[in-house]
């Protein structure tokens, strides 16, 4: 009986709430606009075109991402294998205990990361505006 | 001798009755922002800025100078109470609430038959998260990662700020 749902009376009440006016609906669909916007230019990041491999401090070599290629490393404890295949990479091949470099996946997007730790080797997706978020700080 | 000396010293502060009715709106906007501390959110800094509304209705009924005196005061006051006071969370509060005033400022004087409260409230609403997200993309965390956050920030100014339009549009008509 508390929460008896009465119809009539809550159609009454929204009834008797003001009907913003025509310059309201102006601002509101505007706004709508400048979110959209918004979501388009800060959450859709665009396909990586390059690729950073680093090995410890040092930069290993940046290779483009559009080609079929298989890249050998020697790392700190043995032999990592990266796979570049058409725009997206993945670790294929790692001597490390946990393999959480190969779980990592392919990676095709700008700004994705992928390291192996023990093997000190890491992967660095970069578009051609240069680097977009910088996901290892962030 | 010295407690004479003070006790002698001791002057009331004069106050006006403008001064106890800015007093009188803050406590309400003290009220709802102190409610609002409570509510859980699951982004921090997405609220739902109900102690705006106060502003808001001061805006309409008794012009800017005393809704900026209530939104000013009412920022520093929370902070006091809430023991944030000169923290991060308290300078964003300020920064917000200085430009959604600014914003206010200029939006008065739309044309009233066409923008109600309802496009004051979404242009603060932007203003006051804009003012925010300045402190921190500029000052906390100079990164262009926080990019990330914006939409979510829009929105939530976008739908709160409509909701709170509304609310205080019924207030008004009262």
């Amino acid at each position: 009986m508390l929460f008896k749902f009465n119809l009539k009376r809550l159609s009454t009440q929204i009834a008797q709430y003001p009907k913003p006016l025509k310059g309201d609906w102006l601002v509101f669909l505007m706004s709508v606009v400048v979110v959209i916007y918004l979501f388009q230019n800060l959450w859709i990041t665009q396909a990586a075109s390059q690729l950073n491999i680093r090995q410890g401090n040092e930069l290993v070599g940046t290779y483009d991402l559009n080609q079929t290629k298989e890249i050998h490393l020697h790392g700190r404890i043995g032999d990592t294998i990266i796979q570049i295949e058409q725009g997206k990479v993945r670790f294929k091949q790692s001597p490390c205990n946990n393999q959480y470099c190969l779980h990592q996946g392919w990676l095709s997007r700008a700004g994705q990361v992928a390291i192996c730790i023990p093997n000190q080797v890491s992967l660095q997706l970069i578009s051609n505006r240069g680097p977009e978020y910088d996901s290892l700080n962030y | 001798m010295t407690r004479s000396t003070i006790r002698n010293k001791t002057t009331k502060i004069q106050t006006t009755p403008a001064d106890h009715h800015i007093a009188k709106l803050t406590a309400f906007a003290i009220g709802l922002h102190m409610i609002e501390a409570v509510i859980p959110s699951p982004l921090p800094g997405v609220k739902p800025g109900i102690a705006n509304i106060v502003t808001l209705h001061v805006l309409y009924q008794y012009g800017f100078g005393t809704a900026a005196w209530v939104s000013l005061l009412r920022v520093f006051a929370s902070s006091l109470l809430l023991g944030q006071f000169l923290t991060p969370t308290f300078v964003l509060s300020l920064s917000g609430a200085l430009l959604g005033l600014s914003c206010l400022y200029l939006a008065q004087h739309l044309p009233k038959k066409y923008f109600s409260v309802i496009s004051l409230s979404i242009f603060a609403a932007f203003a006051h998260v804009g003012g925010q997200l300045l402190i921190v993309r500029f000052w906390l965390i100079p990164h262009t990662g926080i990019g990330y956050l914006f939409p979510i920030f829009a929105v939530a100014a976008l739908v709160f700020g409509f909701i709170n339009g509304i609310v205080c549009m019924r207030l008004l008509q009262k």
